[in-house]
């Protein structure tokens, strides 16, 4: 099929399309695009095999930047569109491009389902707070108080959780990057690996609507106190090992602890186990400020894809039968008329 | 039907008596079986060489409450030895289960017309919920008609004693001591839905038996209750003249469904199916969900928008992507053909109609959604139309669907409706061998060296390639944002938009559509009457009637709504007069006017119940009276008032 990447491995390069990238100077896009282009040779991906489907938003403008198949749907469709991509030809590896306005607001339904039927593909929701290509409005994922076009005394309602709503819906595979950090690569490779619909929400920041609305925890000062990288087997710890996550047994919720001269056990901190739905849940669940963000891969527990249970049961069910169009049409009770039974 | 016999001419037709023809309608409460005891009645009738045509009509409850008048569920079929178009105009024989059927029916029956009611029924509770002050059965208020009061519930109960089951059950093998009765007196062989009765009841034999028990039984009071003295005597009605060949019955449903997966398999094309349960759209999903040795992936999306997206998905990947629905849910879909439209990629859409507007009339018919299809979505988007004008017709235009969607990569959609989906009429299997393949080439070729891929590139009838994502050295993205020619960028310069518009305007107008035929009639002369999807049926049949008498008429049926046939324009200025009557207020008639600058006019009827031959015949009198077609606008003295047509 792919004779020139099979004998030459792809590289970032190979992966870069013609067009001019369109995004503001200095959105968080840009950063993603180059992880993503990064990623894709790491991964073994021919671009012919690949599929980028999108909604509508800044964020789906992403098929245009890479040289794969790309599809450029309407606004909160991407999932449906991919669920037919991927249904017509199994063979394709899909990824889905959202935004937090697309993928829970308009697209919320679509979502949901994509997770709870689990669809073996990517999806890497740009979370960045705010509608950006409209110009400014709150979004689903904005926080309480938030001053836009339309909410000019602040936004009312309660955000959504990206993440507790991605493992809410049946999703296998949760994980959290940050647009310009060095890790996305490697979590878009683990999110690649798994056999499965795979949730990442990546913390964009949109330079001209939402600035810096992510700063809390990315901004070099205060990273190391408020990233909590999780990673499996290992115990969760973050502000340079000082600190780490621990249970609080009798409130049944998690607590952050002090780690003395680095012995985490006697803290009591938790190791991360990427198949334990409980914690997942705790972890999308820690409120920032009193905890730090978790991020990397916070669930990831395979379950037989929706794709291969459609195929095997269309393979069982037409087991034996051979298609006749003239069986078909004759089906049920007939009847035959050998000739005019009366003339009128 | 169509298919099943030839057309009477009007020497033929004014040179020997009128047909025998006797509609039937059974009438009951939604939990009755009224809808499975017609369909089997149906089956029986057809097995015995009938023409027939049914018109099953259901409240959109699933189970009603019992005895009340909205909760009855009617089931009509027109049978007899020459051709049948319709369900009948007013039935010869009303089976009444209870005081509420025989309220919201009788007024329909032909004068001297037989009602058959189960006197079971006939209780005080009964009677109140019907809203009726005195028994009918004793009042005298039914002396116009025949009437043949039976305890039938009684008798079923004593029908099926042998097999020990409680009286619920008991009561539920009434529809089949009716049936069995039906039979008796229409001469109909048992044999076959005896047969049926024990493959569906095949895990509780003791029901199967107990259901043939009572539709024997039935059918024994009919043969030694002496009904004859009575004056109901069996009826022979023989078989209608019928194309020597192989015969089924079908529904639009199966029909549409079959025409599917031949255009599919004509077109050398695996088929993704995305649908959501929507009435009357869904039996279209379950037939398709059981053709998968056919290439057929069928997918229940969360919602309608879900269902006509992945099709989408399914098409950009190398499918046939398939959507079927009903008004509300094609209205949801809209934004998602734009896409298709835009991005170019084949779709069939199937619409069957209901009534409208929002959730409307669930289970009623109306043609209301040709504006919709034709007109309905955003920006200039320029999709083909087609309709269906029977149950067995859906087949062809299933396949012309695939055909047009496949050879020049664009959405279409077919119109059906309620009545033609859910009808079953008689079939001539075709001979497969006779439909020529149309096979689908995708696009592999690589571009010369140094050149790019275009995807926008166009053929000689505008068309442009399609790649499967797969296919090595032709990479490309394409969206719902207007796009260069040629390579498919983003481009939003002005003369950019308008040469993309034309074009997409162009290629669906340039499509090869056979020339429009006449039905009945020929061109040029008084009045034509123009119709299009289920009025085929009293459209015909008025006409046929109206030429018996030596008037001046022809009939024309649309099947292309969108584009038109290319003659259709001088076709209808050859008559001096247009008649279009619509299950809707005026659609078609706008469009023709619209595209001809002719005076078509309207003759609208809304009430969810098709049209009766009676209401066009009479459409056609008056307007052969008058020479001034400006006299019969869209005034209310055209409209049949609602009582007449849905008591």
């Amino acid at each position: 099929m792919n004779e020139l990447t099979t004998i030459k491995p792809s590289t970032p390069k190979d992966w870069e399309t013609d067009q001019e990238v369109r995004w503001c100077p200095g959105c968080g896009d840009y950063a993603i695009l180059k992880a993503v282009q990064r990623t894709m040779p790491e991964i073994g991906g021919t671009p012919e095999n690949t599929v980028f489907v999108s909604g509508i938003g800044c964020s789906s403008r992403f098929p245009y930047y890479m040289e794969t198949y790309g599809f450029h749907t309407i606004h909160g469709r991407a999932p449906a569109v991919a669920t037919g991509v991927k249904l017509a030809n199994p063979d394709l590896d899909v990824w889905i491009i959202t935004g937090d306005g697309d993928a829970l607001s308009i697209g919320g339904n679509h979502t949901m389902h994509l997770l709870r039927r689990n669809l073996n593909c990517q999806v890497l929701l740009f979370n960045n707070e705010i509608y950006g290509l409209t110009k400014g409005q709150y979004s689903p994922t904005s926080r309480e108080g938030t001053r836009s076009p339309s909410t000019p005394f602040g936004s009312v309602d309660h955000p959504a959780k990206p993440c507790a709503f991605a493992l809410g819906s049946g999703g296998r595979f949760v994980a959290r990057g940050i647009d310009v950090n060095k890790n996305l690569p490697s979590v878009l490779k683990a999110a690649h690996a798994h056999q499965g619909a795979a949730f990442v929400e990546i913390f964009q920041n949109c330079i001209v609507y939402n600035d810096d609305v992510f700063e809390p925890f990315v901004a070099k000062p205060n990273a190391a106190r408020n990233q909590l990288w999780v990673e499996h087997g290992k115990p969760m710890l973050f502000a340079g090992g000082t600190q780490g996550i621990s249970l609080d047994r009798e409130a049944l919720t998690v607590k952050v602890v002090d780690v003395i001269d680095g012995d985490w056990q006697a803290a009591g901190v938790i190791v991360h186990n990427v198949t334990n739905r409980a914690i997942a849940h705790m972890l999308v669940e820690m409120p920032f400020g009193p905890f730090p963000m978790a991020l990397g891969v916070l669930y990831d527990d395979p379950a037989p894809t929706f794709e291969s249970a459609v195929v095997a049961q269309n393979r069982a069910a037409a087991e034996g039968k051979v298609p006749d169009l003239q069986k078909l049409v004759a089906k049920g009770q007939t009847w035959m008329v050998d000739k005019q039974p009366h003339s009128l | 039907m169509a298919t099943a016999a030839h057309q009477l001419t009007p020497e033929e037709a004014s040179a020997h008596p009128a047909p025998e023809a006797i509609v039937v309608r059974f009438a009951g409460d939604s939990g009755d079986g009224m809808q499975l005891t017609g369909g089997q009645f149906t089956l029986s009738t057809a097995l015995a060489g009938n023409d027939l045509a049914t018109f099953p009509d259901f409240p959109a409850e699933i189970r009603a409450p019992q005895g009340t008048l909205f909760g009855v569920s009617a089931f009509q079929i027109n049978f007899g030895s020459t051709q049948i178009d319709t369900a009948g105009d007013q039935p010869d024989v009303l089976v009444a289960m209870n005081p509420a059927a025989l309220k919201t029916n009788v007024e329909a029956l032909k004068p001297g017309g037989l009602i058959i009611a189960d006197a079971g029924e006939f209780g005080q509770r009964n009677l109140d919920k019907a809203k009726y002050a005195a028994n009918p059965l004793e009042d005298g208020s039914l002396d116009k008609w025949q009437l043949l009061k039976l305890d039938i519930s009684a008798l079923t109960v004593e029908a099926v004693k042998p097999f020990g089951l409680g009286n619920k059950e008991a009561l539920r093998c009434k529809n089949m001591w009716t049936l069995g009765l039906a039979l008796w007196m229409f001469d109909r062989d048992r044999a076959p839905l005896i047969e049926w009765l024990r493959t569906k009841f095949a895990k509780a034999p003791n029901l199967a038996e107990a259901n043939i028990a009572a539709l024997n039984a039935g059918h024994a009071y009919g043969e030694t209750a002496e009904l004859g003295a009575m004056g109901i005597a069996q009826r022979q009605v023989s078989a209608a003249p019928a194309e020597p060949g192989l015969y089924r019955t079908v529904t639009g449903a199966d029909s549409i469904s079959m025409g599917l997966v031949v255009g599919a398999q004509l077109a050398g094309l695996p088929m993704f199916f995305g649908g959501y349960p929507i009435t009357p759209a869904s039996a279209i999903l379950h037939s398709l969900a059981r053709y998968k040795e056919y290439g057929v992936t069928t997918f229940q999306a969360e919602d309608e928008i879900a269902a006509i997206a992945s099709a989408l998905g399914a098409s950009y990947a190398g499918s046939l992507g398939v959507t079927s629905s009903s008004g509300p849910g094609i209205a949801l879909k809209g934004e998602a053909m734009g896409l298709a439209i835009m991005t170019e990629l084949p779709l069939v859409i199937v619409n069957s109609q209901r009534g409208g507007p929002s959730t409307g009339l669930p289970t009623k018919t109306e043609q209301s959604d040709l504006y919709q299809a034709v007109y309905g979505r955003n920006g200039d988007a320029p999709m083909p139309v087609l309709a269906a004008r029977s149950a067995a017709d859906c087949f062809d235009v299933a396949i012309e669907a695939v055909r047009i969607a496949t050879q020049y990569m664009t959405p279409v959609m077919i119109l059906t409706d309620g009545y033609i989906a859910n009808a079953a009429e008689p079939w001539k299997v075709p001979d497969m061998s006779t439909y020529a393949p149309f096979p689908v080439t995708f696009h592999t070729e690589l571009p010369p060296e140094g050149e790019k891929f275009l995807p926008y590139a166009r053929d000689e009838k505008l068309k442009r390639p399609w790649v499967k994502p797969g296919t090595p050295g032709l990479l490309h993205r394409i969206g719902g944002i207007e796009k260069a020619l040629g390579t498919g960028n983003i481009d939003y310069s002005p003369g950019t938009h308008q040469a993309m518009t034309d074009i997409r305007r162009d290629k669906v107008l340039g499509i090869d559509i056979p020339d429009q035929s006449i039905e009945q009639g020929q061109a040029g002369g008084k009045l034509v009457v123009v119709g299009w999807g289920s009025t085929y049926g009293p459209i015909a049949s008025a006409v046929r009637r109206a030429r018996a008498k030596g008037q001046d008429v022809s009939h024309v049926h649309i099947r292309h709504i969108w584009p038109l046939p290319k003659n259709l324009g001088g076709l209808l200025e050859s008559y001096e007069h247009i008649l279009v009557p619509e299950m809707n207020t005026g659609q078609l008639k706008t469009v023709l006017r619209d595209q001809y600058l002719v005076n078509a006019v309207p003759l609208n009827k809304v009430s969810g119940q098709p049209f009766t031959i009676a209401e066009i015949e009479g459409a056609i009198d008056r307007h052969l009276s008058s020479d001034r077609a400006e006299e019969l606008g869209p005034d209310n003295s055209q409209l049949p008032s609602p009582e007449a047509v849905n008591p």
